[in-house]
């Protein structure tokens, strides 16, 4: 059963190394729009730092919704997803490979990135931990939450907007909870609280997000 | 391979019932499959062949009725009915990026088995796709990318194989190869359900299950 998890990560990774060009959009869309942010309002550096959360935190979501239609619409496509559902191992653990996979080559290198934009964006020495911190619990739940809506929406064509309408309401406590422990954190307050939130969240996705996904993607392929 | 009696019964169906948007594809269906048995799904374009075999490996669940393996609901013993059982379907499940050895690694950890590069390499003679180990599969015909799922079947070592148009896109030793192995897996006790539109002359006794 976890050799089965493991291959399977081992070979979504494998894919996108050897589809570079694919696995860098989500990074430079992140980059972008945070160093264009202050191009566009020339603002005080007080009010730079104030946005800086938000900004940060909406940019680091919008890479994660663009890129989740990656999940599982190759493999759809080509007739693995059914090969995947006929293993004899639970698809619940084949479902949390998969999204392993795609934390690992999108809301990783958001983590890792994140201190850059901070930088540009003037936030505090003390809050860049924090963001990092934020991002690193606050990811996985996006990758978790949003294999769901894909799961849900992978046959149908177009189903961009189906998908942010489904996961978008769902991403929004940990976009609140996120940005507000960044906030709170440039003004030397402390952030355990919304901290242990997300990591509660991010307990929680782990533990439901697959069932659910494993669920909508027998219910996508009965159709 | 397992080998079972030849009375011994793989699969069942028992009073399935498919619609598909509103209209009644079949219904009260009922069909037994022992080992050692090949079954052909007739019918015309939309009869619901398509649907009856994604119904039989239970990708899609029927509106009445059951599929059984070895006397139990695939529901129920699922782990049990997917190690024994390989569903090849329209698509080539294949990868692109990945080498034809890769990718029969790939649909094999799936099913958590595994094989020697040697015997990956013997299968893939067996099915005319010898020294093609480290090709691309993007380098491949769809003849071939045919092929490589012909591999993939012979080593999941299934007793069950359920294949939805296995000639598509093979030329005439293509087709040739497909009966040979029907019809040897057939001896070693296994069992086959397969549609195809190209007339396929088995030199066996053969079953067949009309739909429309």
């Amino acid at each position: 059963m976890f050799t089965a998890f493991y291959y399977l990560l081992l070979r979504d990774l494998r894919l996108a190394v050897r589809q570079r060009h694919e696995l860098a959009n989500p990074l430079i869309f992140f980059v972008l729009v945070v160093s264009l942010f202050p191009l566009a309002m020339t603002p005080t550096p007080e009010l730079l730092q104030q946005l800086a959360p938000g900004v940060i935190w909406v940019a680091a979501l919008l890479a994660v919704l663009l890129s989740l239609d990656r999940l599982f619409k190759q493999d759809y496509e080509d007739g693995s997803l059914d090969q995947l559902m006929l293993s004899p191992n639970p698809l619940v653990i084949l479902v949390l490979a998969k999204v392993m996979a795609h934390w690992l080559l999108t809301g990783l290198p958001l983590v890792l990135i994140a201190p850059l934009l901070a930088m540009f964006m003037r936030i505090p020495d003390q809050a860049v931990t924090v963001l990092m911190f934020s991002l690193l619990l606050g990811t996985p739940v996006l990758s978790l939450v949003g294999a769901i809506g894909v799961s849900l929406t992978v046959a149908v064509n177009r189903g961009g907007v189906l998908l942010s309408l489904i996961i978008l309401p769902l991403y929004i406590p940990v976009l609140i909870f996120g940005a507000n422990a960044v906030d709170v954190a440039s003004d030397g307050l402390g952030v355990r609280g919304q901290l242990l939130f997300l990591g509660a969240v991010l307990a929680l996705a782990v533990s439901l997000a697959p069932v659910a996904t494993a669920v909508a993607l027998r219910i996508t392929a009965s159709r | 391979m397992h080998m079972t009696e030849n009375d011994t019964r793989l699969l069942q169906s028992e009073n399935l019932e498919c619609t598909r948007d509103d209209r009644l594809l079949f219904s009260g269906l009922c069909f037994e499959l022992s080992a050692g048995q090949v079954l052909q799904i007739e019918g015309p374009n939309g009869s619901g062949k398509t649907s009856l075999l994604r119904i039989l490996c239970g990708l899609r669940r029927p509106d009445q009725g059951c599929v059984k393996w070895c006397g139990d609901d695939i529901v129920g013993s699922r782990e049990d009915y997917y190690a024994n059982m390989a569903y090849i379907g329209h698509l080539p499940c294949v990868k692109a990026d990945l080498s034809t050895e890769e990718n029969i690694r790939a649909l094999l950890d799936t099913r958590t088995q595994s094989a020697s590069s040697a015997g990956i390499g013997r299968v893939l003679a067996t099915v005319g796709l010898a020294g093609f180990e480290d090709v691309p599969a993007k380098a491949l015909s769809s003849g071939q990318r045919r092929r490589v799922l012909l591999a993939y079947l012979l080593l999941t070592q299934s007793r069950l194989w359920i294949l939805d148009e296995p000639l598509t896109a093979l030329d005439v030793q293509g087709v040739g190869l497909m009966e040979t192995m029907i019809l040897q897996h057939r001896e070693q006790g296994g069992g086959v359900i397969f549609t195809t539109h190209h007339g396929m002359k088995l030199p066996c006794e053969m079953r067949s299950v009309h739909l429309g």
